[in-house]
Order: C-alpha cells, then sequence, then structure tokens
C-alpha cells in the first residue's frame, strides 16, 4: 500500500527536488538516484513505488527543470499533495504526466508513513491509517486526458 | 475594455481584440531561447514522439551557457545533442563557444528582444526579457518541444500586480536592492501565477541593464512574467542592439485597467539589501546585518553580470586588496571584451580576483566557484536555497554589485556606501 512521505515545509524547491549539480543528464534513472538529495537525503531508499509526497505551499518553486518532475517519476512517486503549487512546476507536471494535488492544510491531513489511496478523477484521497477520506478538488478534464495519455506530447500525438 | 499590457501583449498574440485575466489563450510564440541544461531533453522527446521539426528556424535562439565551457564529459555530451541539432535544423541564432554567454544577457545585447512579443525560454529566468516591454515566461522541456515544432503555447492570462516604484535611488543603491526589497513585502510566492508590473519615477533614470535585474527575478516572487513600459530608454537600447527585425509594437496599459494589487515602494528610502539564506524573501538592510563572516563573493549571472555590474564592481574594489576568494563572471562576450578595453580586468586582477568566462557556472552549482560544507558567498545571482552553490551546508546570500564588491574588501557583509 502506497505510504505518505509528509514535509512540512512551504517553498520546496527544484533545487532541492533535484540539485544542478546533477543536471548534467536528463537520464531518468540518474536523476531518480538523486530525487530530494538536498531536502531529506534518505528519500529515495524510504521511497517505494506508488508513494506520494505532501509538503506546504509553494512546492516546486524556482528553477524551470522539468529534471525535478522526471525525478519524482524515476523514483516512482505517483504525486505530489502540496498546499500549492509553482507556476511552472504544476504545468511542467502535467505535461509529464505527474499529478499535482492541491489541496489546502496539506501537511496537517497526513503523517509520515500513513497509507494512503487516491481516486484521481473523483478527487478523493483515503487515508486508511487515520482512517479519514479527503476531498479535493480534481484537475480540469484536459488536464486529466493529458495526464492519461502519458503528458502533452504523447497527448498531441494521439489527438 | 480596459487592459494591461501584458494583457494586451497576449491577445495581440492570440488574435483577439481583449482578453481578461483567467482566460486561456492559444499564443503565437516569436521568439524561443533555448540552452545547454532544459533543450537537450526537449529535441530528444520530439524525436522520440516522431515530430521532430521547428516551426521557424529563424525564430530559435541557441545558446549553452550553465555548464560552457563544458565542464565535465556528461556536460559535454549535452553540448554535443545542442550542437548536431542546431546544425542540422539551421537555425539562424546559435552562438557557439566563443560567442555563447549567459542567455538573459546575450539575448538582449545581441538584438534578438522587441517590445510587444511573446517570448518564452527553457528557463525560469526568461522573465528577464519583460523589462523591453515584452510578455517573457519560463516553461519546461516539454512545452519547450511543443513551442520549437508548433510556434504557440497556451497561457492562463494572468492577474496583474502594479509595483509603483517612487522617488529615485539614492547613492550606493541599485535595482538589485529594489527588486529584493519588492520580494521581501510580497514573498516568494506572492506573485505566484501573476504579472508583475513596474512603473514609477524611479524606472525613468534606470538603465535598460538595470531594468533586466528588476524583471529578471519576477520568478522568484513567483510571477508569471515581469514587464516594464516602453519608454525612451527602451528605445535607445534597442536603435543601438536590434539587428535583423528592427520593427517592432508598443502596447503600454490603459489608465484605468484593473490591478488585483498595488504596491507602492519610496525607493529613496531604500538602503543596500541583503537577501539571507535561504530564501529571495529573506531581506535584511545592510545597516542591521553588516560584519557577518562570508569565504567568497560571486559577481555575475543573468542578474547582474552586465558591464554596468562590472563597473560599478571595479570603482569599489580599485586599488585595494580582497580579503576573500572573488570571481567575477561577465555574463557575454561582448562584456568580457568591454571590461577588458576599459581596464576592469587590470582592477579585478590587481585586487585578486579571479575572471571566469561567460557562464551561469557556479550561481546554480554547476562548477567555478563551487562553496564546501560551511562556507558562506555574497553573491550578486537571484536564488540563495539550500545548497544553491554547493554544500547543502553551505549559504548564499543575494546582493548588489556594489554590496558583494564592498563585502570582497571587508570580508564579511559591508555597506558599499563608504566606498563610493
Amino acid at each position: 500500500m502506497p505510504k505518505a512521505h509528509v514535509y512540512k515545509r512551504d517553498h520546496i524547491n527544484t533545487d532541492e527536488i533535484i540539485p544542478a549539480r546533477y543536471l548534467n543528464t536528463d537520464n531518468v534513472v540518474e536523476l531518480a538516484k538523486h530525487c530530494m538529495e538536498d531536502l531529506d537525503a534518505g528519500f529515495v531508499k524510504k521511497c517505494k513505488a506508488g508513494d506520494v509526497i505532501v509538503a506546504g505551499a509553494d512546492f516546486g518553486c524556482g528553477s524551470s527543470r522539468e529534471h525535478a518532475v522526471w525525478a519524482l517519476q524515476g523514483a516512482k512517486v505517483a504525486a505530489v499533495i502540496a498546499q500549492s503549487f509553482a507556476r511552472i512546476f504544476y504545468r511542467n507536471c502535467i505535461n509529464c504526466g505527474f499529478y499535482p494535488i492541491e489541496l489546502p492544510d496539506a501537511p496537517n491531513l497526513f503523517k509520515t508513513g500513513d497509507e494512503i489511496e487516491i481516486d484521481y478523477e473523483k478527487g478523493l484521497i483515503n487515508n486508511k491509517t487515520q482512517g479519514t477520506t479527503i476531498q479535493f478538488k480534481p484537475l480540469p478534464d484536459f488536464a486529466i486526458a493529458i495526464i492519461k495519455d502519458g503528458g502533452l506530447l504523447e497527448h498531441i500525438k494521439k489527438s | 475594455m480596459p487592459m494591461t499590457i501584458t494583457e494586451k501583449i497576449l491577445a495581440n498574440a492570440s488574435g483577439k481584440k481583449s482578453v481578461s485575466p483567467g482566460e486561456l489563450v492559444d499564443a503565437n510564440i516569436d521568439v524561443i531561447m533555448c540552452h545547454d541544461v532544459t533543450t537537450p531533453p526537449a529535441i530528444s522527446m520530439l524525436k522520440e514522439h516522431g515530430i521532430d521539426r521547428v516551426f521557424d528556424p529563424n525564430k530559435i535562439v541557441v545558446t549553452p551557457d550553465h555548464f560552457q565551457p563544458a565542464k565535465d564529459i556528461k556536460s559535454a555530451e549535452l553540448h554535443k545533442r545542442l550542437d548536431a541539432w542546431a546544425k542540422e535544423k539551421g537555425l539562424k541564432y546559435y552562438y557557439k563557444l566563443g560567442r555563447a554567454g549567459v542567455c538573459h544577457a546575450l539575448l538582449p545585447e545581441q538584438g534578438h528582444i522587441r517590445p510587444g512579443e511573446v517570448i518564452v525560454g527553457g528557463d525560469s529566468h526568461t522573465c528577464t526579457y519583460g523589462a523591453f516591454a515584452a510578455f517573457s515566461t519560463g516553461i519546461g522541456s516539454t512545452d519547450l518541444a511543443a513551442a520549437i515544432a508548433t510556434g504557440r503555447l497556451w497561457f492562463r492570462v494572468p492577474e496583474s500586480i502594479k509595483f509603483v516604484l517612487n522617488g529615485s535611488l539614492p547613492r550606493g543603491v541599485y535595482s538589485k536592492d529594489v527588486i529584493l526589497e519588492a520580494i521581501r513585502i510580497i514573498g516568494v510566492d506572492g506573485a505566484l501565477y501573476r504579472a508583475m508590473e513596474f512603473v514609477g519615477t524611479a524606472l525613468k533614470n534606470m538603465s535598460m541593464e538595470a531594468r533586466m535585474t528588476i524583471t529578471n527575478m519576477a520568478i522568484e516572487a513567483g510571477g508569471k512574467n515581469g514587464i516594464i513600459g516602453y519608454d525612451e530608454a527602451t528605445k535607445e537600447y534597442l536603435d543601438k542592439h536590434l539587428r535583423d527585425l528592427k520593427d517592432y509594437r508598443v502596447f503600454s496599459s490603459d489608465p484605468d485597467a484593473a490591478y488585483v494589487q498595488t504596491i507602492e515602494i519610496d525607493c529613496s528610502k531604500l538602503e543596500p539589501m541583503v537577501a539571507f539564506p535561504h530564501l529571495p524573501s529573506n531581506g535584511k538592510k545592510i545597516g542591521e546585518c553588516a560584519g557577518i563572516e562570508m569565504h567568497q563573493a560571486y559577481i555575475g549571472s543573468c542578474t547582474n553580470g552586465r558591464i554596468e555590474d562590472m563597473r560599478v564592481a571595479a570603482r569599489i574594489i580599485k586599488g585595494r586588496q580582497l580579503a576573500i576568494r572573488t570571481i567575477i563572471v561577465p555574463a557575454t562576450p561582448l562584456i568580457w571584451k568591454q571590461c577588458k578595453d576599459e581596464g576592469l580586468f587590470e582592477t579585478f586582477y590587481d585586487a585578486g580576483c579571479v575572471i571566469a568566462a561567460p557562464t551561469c557556472g557556479a550561481c546554480l552549482g554547476g562548477f567555478m566557484g563551487i562553496l564546501a560544507e560551511g562556507e558562506r558567498c555574497i553573491s550578486t545571482t537571484n536564488r540563495n536555497f539550500v545548497g544553491r552553490m554547493g554544500h547543502p551546508k553551505s549559504e548564499v546570500y543575494l546582493a548588489s554589485p556594489a554590496t558583494a564588491a564592498a563585502s570582497a574588501i571587508e570580508g564579511v557583509l559591508a555597506d558599499p556606501r563608504k566606498y563610493l
């Protein structure tokens, strides 16, 4: 069962998600090894496929590097739930077929290790550990369509 | 319907009479900026998806800058991919090593930025070009790929915040101090998704170089774009720098255009500012923080690596010995040459600085001045996030070139006004 990794912090930036010293490659496997390294050096070891990051406001601020999303995808993170997202990162997520979930008060609704299940289209998060169901505003249909197709370029190709 | 300059440019680019905030528009792109970190992945994506084309080989400007000259084998491979693509597609404006420079200093200098246009780039500081009354914003590699292939991108028309810069700058206070103060006031997400429009008397005496420092850091407040209206200074710069396409269209905000917020700053009362780790919004007046020990000074980047930044630093440094290692990075080859011709290099050399080739270098922790654990750097760059210039336990303090130069002399955060 996917688990939550909670970082009670605002403004977690793309330098922390993937430090620029690793931007000399766009190889996803390489990038994934350093995912979240400057925020939590142990993250990659802890993270299991399908896990979710929970954070405060303005997640993904700073550099436009899409490498940040690729690093998260490479580390098999399924989604980021944050109070709010920085603009370029948010757009990059959708373009890459990755779910950014906006949820006010996000860091206070989960504890690290909580087992969760997400229905992206209905906008529901089931926190199995705490026995709570949390509603969020689902992404607009066109964004969900892009994500389901695996990203913007796949979507353009299909449509 | 009254509109802001940002709204007018987006309306024009999407073939509409008017647009309002929140509306999604499909806009024609006039210029695409490509560099060595985010463009090679975009090229690969296009090839993988079988849409390996460029919409117009005359509207894409390419310059390696982040890791140039190549810092290691992997970055050399990125440059190789960029080079092969630029040649294969016959791109008209491809700046190779020797003419390549920090993108946001290079494009205006080489005449690629025109008012009224929509400019995108695979770099968050693409907002810099808004100093020329253009709409300009940073995008990721997938959007970059889509723009390269189609010449179009969708945008949500942003609400605008108006910053009224009143008064004029006192001695020793620069446009960097103004934007650090603006970010201190609204916070690093204070302008999230919004346009930051700068007006006011303080802009009148600011050069285009100084204005670019302001729009450059719009992203540090979360802004979608930063923008400054067209005036005599804009015209004068463009007359000197535009080469092939000299026509452009000037848009300006209607007097009754709507803003979600108006922030007034009395620039006459500003002091030199230093943004403390680890957010650009942690600005303090130099008077409140002078004396903190530094280990390195870095003068360069797309924020403050232009010729007038070099002149200010040289003026303060001239005839003095520096207490800490100091790295000077002229942002473009032309600025490098100007420094040489004006004798600034001699000043820097005599004081004990190292002078680098144009590169983004250590600003983003790439190379050419990386910090060790526990070290502190006074830097003219734009971000002071955790690990930005090196070890996760190093610290970056953002300031103007004058404050960085004064601090280099003393080895501690120092007020530049005593040296002017």
